[in-house]
């Protein structure tokens, strides 16, 4: 059988020598790169706390966001990131502009390059929206993939583990439980990958038949129907936002019976481990997915995930940008 | 009489269980002998075909002509030139073009077209329904009439069982035959890949195997009970195919085809993003993909080429973005010809499915035997060329092969005697 056309992600998101140059997917990426993120992120979290909290990392160069998608929050982060690292920022919300209009994604990218950016931060609702556009920009403009379709999150994915790193002292050996609709997901598909290569013990998936994609198995997640067997001896528990179309399209038939079967409760939560923690992506559906009394209390670290994300995609910023900047210095001095 | 004459060619002709080395002589567009010189006359031309097959013309069940209504895709000329260089003498056009092939206007609008081009022939396929909209039955009568060899509705689903039902029984009346599509779109629509692990794991919708199964289940019951000439277009998974063995052992007479891009690729390909492959029916399984290679060395399967010529920009997305469909027609005998390469099937088991079967399921005499019309491919089997997006007739240049090398290339195509390319 030819699969020649097989094009391997990483071909596209790093370096010849294996560094940072996009940020599409967690996906491929080797433990050490991963972790580096991480080490980096840290680094960050330290400046944060100063009065000071700029560093001069990108100065001089513009940042993009590309919201094909709506996302006040996501954005918000990354407009803060790209700030903090002394860049200049333009703020795009195409998501009922010029694409409406039939202008294509290629005309929509023609003319940002004609503003010369250094780095698109994307969102659109097309799984593999990033990585086209990684494939089809002008060479040294680095893309951070804010959320494509289904497909991957992996700034999302990477303060999640940020967070578990901090609060469980690291994440070899845990086992981590992701629960609601995994189907339409990419958060829940880039935790997965990054968990697996950081060396989560287990990574389970629990939600009903109509919420776990087929062959889940295949990204190396054991998928569960029942919450509290699902939720036995965890040490992280990761719920998903619930979107209220899921209702419309005969995926589900209340919120109602979602809660009753997957809502987190303190009695689901106690066949967890005694010190386990919860995270959410945000932003929260109260009595849909979690309940009050469990987001708000003593397990709960989502608050934590908010400010940790400001610093993991500094780090991505920092190490895409620079992974971009190697080939023009060497293009000058050949 | 004057002849053409082809010496020494290495003539496969499954119709008739040959595949030897000999002497084809042709006139008046028949060939008028095989092995032996004809007693009188003179030869006009020798064609030395030393190291050559002489083959059966390629006939192909399904492919997208972007005329009328998408001239920036490419034209009637444009795509039956790139057909005679992949080996076709004979081309059905599906009916979604613009407009629809609802009419006897615009079927004879493509006849003229194709005529006036003079590369392959081509036999138009006539709407089933008004606007293929599923609702209102077409003038199958009249579209017949005006040169449409059979009808169809295209990847366009009948939803109403009623309308299916009606439609069936009113072709069988006059003998039309049906060529249909199995895709229940309530399953289909919103997904752009077979639905698997590499769906999973690229994030993106999938089409289910149902979607096309339980589609056929309906299509073979309503051909049971109507008694029309049904075949069974573009099938894609290994299920189907023991569904279409299972109903002809019970007796009932239904052919199919399967795309060659599903005998060749499967959704592994989809790895990347590359809107390349994405095409309809999807690409699926390595199972799958096996199951109908099996089929085809069995012959109970067409290969068609659901050729779909695009220009650039509607494969420049994202994609589920991106247009389905690929361009087939240029290098299609080489592109198919890669299965025998790789051991999977035998010259004749290819050659019988792309020739002597749709002949058989279009009622045309497509052999090379001595009488019949001289339909034929000259095939220089070990030719070896890397291909450039220049080098295609069509105007598509969605096609899988660009940048490839390719063994094997159409070096003579000819239609009723004449040499077209």
């Amino acid at each position: 059988m030819i699969n020649d056309s097989f094009s391997d992600p990483n071909k596209v998101q790093l370096t010849e020598d294996g560094r940072l140059k996009h940020f599409l997917t967690t996906e491929g990426l080797s433990r050490e790169l991963l972790t580096e993120i991480l080490d980096t992120a840290d680094s960050f979290i330290s400046t944060q706390e100063r009065a000071v909290k700029t560093v001069p990392l990108l100065r001089g160069k513009t940042v993009v966001n590309l919201f094909f998608e709506n996302s006040t929050r996501t954005r918000s982060t990354f407009e803060l990131a790209a700030k903090r690292l002394s860049a200049d920022i333009l703020n795009l919300d195409i998501a009922r502009s010029a694409t409406s209009k039939g202008e294509t994604l290629m005309d929509t990218l023609w003319n940002l390059e004609a503003m010369y950016s250094d780095m698109f931060v994307v969102r659109h609702a097309d799984s593999g929206a990033a990585h086209f556009i990684a494939e089809h920009v002008t060479p040294n403009v680095a893309i951070i993939n804010a959320g494509d379709g289904r497909h991957a999150h992996p700034t999302q994915a990477m303060l999640d583990m940020l967070t578990i790193r901090r609060h469980k002292d690291g994440i070899e050996g845990k086992i981590v439980a992701i629960v609601g609709d995994i189907l339409h997901s990419r958060v829940a598909r880039s935790q997965i990958h990054a968990l697996r290569t950081l060396g989560a013990a287990e990574v389970r998936v629990i939600g009903p038949g109509t919420l776990l994609p087929r062959d889940i198995e295949a990204l190396g997640a054991v998928p569960y129907y029942d919450m509290k067997k699902g939720l036995a001896d965890c040490d992280v528990v990761i719920m998903l936002r619930l979107q209220k179309e899921r209702m419309q399209n005969a995926l589900l038939p209340s919120e109602g019976e979602f809660f009753k079967l997957y809502g987190l409760t303190e009695e689901k939560l106690a066949y967890a481990k005694p010190d386990a923690i919860v995270m959410h992506p945000g932003p929260i559906n109260r009595g849909v997915e979690i309940e009050s009394a469990v987001a708000d209390g003593s397990h709960s670290v989502i608050l934590n995930q908010v400010s940790y994300g400001i610093a993991v995609r500094m780090a991505v910023m920092a190490m895409a940008m620079s992974g971009q900047q190697t080939p023009i210095i060497t293009e000058e001095n050949a | 009489m004057r002849y053409l004459h082809i010496a020494n060619a290495r003539v496969i002709d499954p119709a008739s269980d040959t595949d030897n080395v000999t002497d084809v002589y042709i006139a008046n567009g028949k060939i008028k002998a095989i092995g032996h010189r004809p007693d009188a006359g003179e030869i006009e031309e020798t064609i030395n075909a030393e190291g050559q097959w002489l083959i059966p013309g390629l006939i192909d069940l399904g492919g997208h002509l972007p005329e009328p209504g998408y001239s920036q895709k490419g034209s009637i000329d444009s795509e039956t030139l790139a057909a005679a260089r992949g080996g076709f003498t004979h081309i059905c056009s599906l009916p979604d073009t613009k407009p629809v092939a609802d009419t006897s206007a615009v079927i004879k609008l493509i006849l003229e077209k194709a005529a006036r081009a003079g590369h392959t022939r081509v036999l138009p396929l006539g709407a089933m329904t008004q606007g293929l909209e599923g609702e209102q039955l077409a003038s199958m009568y009249t579209l017949a009439e005006a040169g449409a060899v059979a009808m169809s509705n295209a990847r366009q689903p009948i939803r109403d069982s009623y309308v299916l039902r009606r439609l069936m029984e009113y072709a069988a009346t006059y003998d039309i035959p049906l060529f249909l599509c199995a895709n229940d779109l309530s399953l289909s629509d919103g997904g752009c890949m077979h639905e698997g692990t590499v769906a999973t794991r690229m994030g993106l919708a999938g089409i289910p195997e149902t979607a096309e199964t339980i589609a056929l289940a309906q299509l073979l019951l309503l051909i049971e009970q109507t008694g029309v000439r049904a075949h069974i277009s573009q099938i894609s998974t290994r299920r189907a195919i023991g569904m279409l063995r299972q109903a002809r052992e019970g007796g009932l007479r239904v052919t199919a085809d399967t795309p060659l891009a599903n005998l060749i690729y499967t959704d592994a390909s989809v790895t990347g993003y590359n809107s390349l492959y994405n095409v309809q029916p999807p690409l699926r399984s390595e199972r799958d993909r096996e199951a109908l290679v099996a089929a085809v060395a069995a012959g109970e399967l067409a290969i068609s080429s659901n050729h779909r010529p695009h220009e650039i920009a509607a494969k420049k997305a994202p994609f589920s973005d991106a247009e389905s469909g690929m361009s087939q027609y240029d290098f299609f005998l080489p592109h198919a010809m890669a299965l025998v390469n790789r051991g999977e099937l035998t010259e004749s088991q290819l050659i019988r499915a792309m020739s002597y079967i749709p002949a058989q399921i279009l009622g045309l005499n497509q052999s090379i035997s001595e009488g019949n019309d001289f339909n034929a491919v000259l095939y220089a089997p070990s030719r070896e060329e890397t291909v450039a997006a220049s080098q295609l007739a069509s105007r598509g240049h969605n096609h899988p092969l660009i940048g490839k090398t390719v063994k094997g290339k159409v070096s003579a195509l000819f239609v009723e005697g004449v040499q077209v390319c």
